[in-house]
């Protein structure tokens, strides 16, 4: 099974690099855009027996800091 | 009596020599060096510090790696018995990602790594590693890091400052810190995080030695020498 996990920041913490890459886009031209996070993907491949508990438990223990992040998993069809 | 203490190495640790050097120049007692793998800490400590550096080159986030090695989980229990845990730069951010402090560190606000001495106001002059420094004293301490930016809820920060768990504040912004927050403690007062590095100034060879006076302090509140 592949899964998808996408770690974000969570909103209000600031986002240094986010807002570095807004202002390259900005020097490049590109107009219009509000503002920029950046984030994570995370590509698991597992075996199909892992509970989605288990999911939750790694997201929560590792790929993502609950003080400042968010996440989302997303289960791929093969 | 001699002081017992360790400083524990991670791969990618870069100032655990200049921590070990630290504890024994001014203790006079050797320094255990423990490696990231060992399961056990030596018996008997009477402080552990975790030291700068990128260990594991700071993949996934500064510290979370190291937060997760074997010995840290001799390290958390240790803290929780009230031994004394020092966290410096990387230390300090494998302490907050282990859950032994609050908050969290982020890329520096400013982008740019920054290393240069600081100036630091002390806000809790009462803990074991601040006691030798007097209440709103400003001292000065070098920094070199690129997540130094201290994050936590608003809730969380004023219950640290309403706590008294502030330990160090920059005297100015470098760094985008909330509350610019340099050091914090945890609530039972023997777990200290700060980013700069008070074992780069003990000496005045170093530049400056008012870093000194944290290790005194520990030393003397923990074995009364």
């Amino acid at each position: 099974m592949k899964v998808r996990v996408h770690v974000s920041l969570k909103p209000g913490v600031l986002d240094p690099q986010g807002r570095a890459i807004h202002h390259s886009l900005e020097g490049l031209g590109f107009s219009g855009v509000n503002d920029v996070r950046a984030g994570r993907l995370f590509e698991l491949d597992v075996e199909d027996g892992v509970s989605d508990e288990a999911l939750d438990d790694m997201c929560k223990k590792l790929l993502a800091n609950m003080v400042i992040e968010n996440y989302r998993i997303e289960k791929v069809a093969a | 009596m001699a002081f017992r203490s360790a400083v524990i190495t991670f791969p990618g640790s870069n100032c655990d020599r200049d921590m070990a050097v630290a504890l024994e120049k001014v203790s006079g007692d050797a320094c255990t060096r423990v490696w990231h793998g060992d399961s056990d800490l030596p018996e008997g400590l009477d402080f552990i510090a975790l030291p700068g550096g990128f260990s594991y080159g700071d993949y996934l986030r500064c510290g979370a790696i190291a937060s997760r090695s074997p010995i840290m989980q001799a390290v958390i229990a240790a803290a929780d018995k009230g031994v004394p845990v020092l966290g410096v730069c990387n230390g300090f951010q494998v302490l907050t990602e282990s859950g032994l402090l609050p908050g969290a560190l982020l890329r520096n606000s400013v982008i740019r790594f920054v290393c240069r001495d600081v100036t630091l106001k002390v806000e809790n002059a009462n803990s074991l590693f601040t006691s030798g420094y007097s209440a709103g004293q400003e001292i000065s301490i070098p920094v070199a890091h690129h997540d130094g930016n201290y994050f936590a809820d608003e809730a969380t920060l004023d219950r640290l400052e309403g706590e008294g768990q502030v330990a160090f504040r920059y005297a100015e912004d470098i760094n985008g810190s909330a509350r610019a927050i340099a050091g914090v403690l945890n609530a039972k007062g023997n777990v200290l995080g700060m980013m700069p590095h008070p074992e780069r100034a003990i000496e005045d060879l170093h530049g400056g030695s008012d870093g000194r006076a944290l290790f005194e302090s520990a030393i003397k509140g923990l074995i009364g020498a």
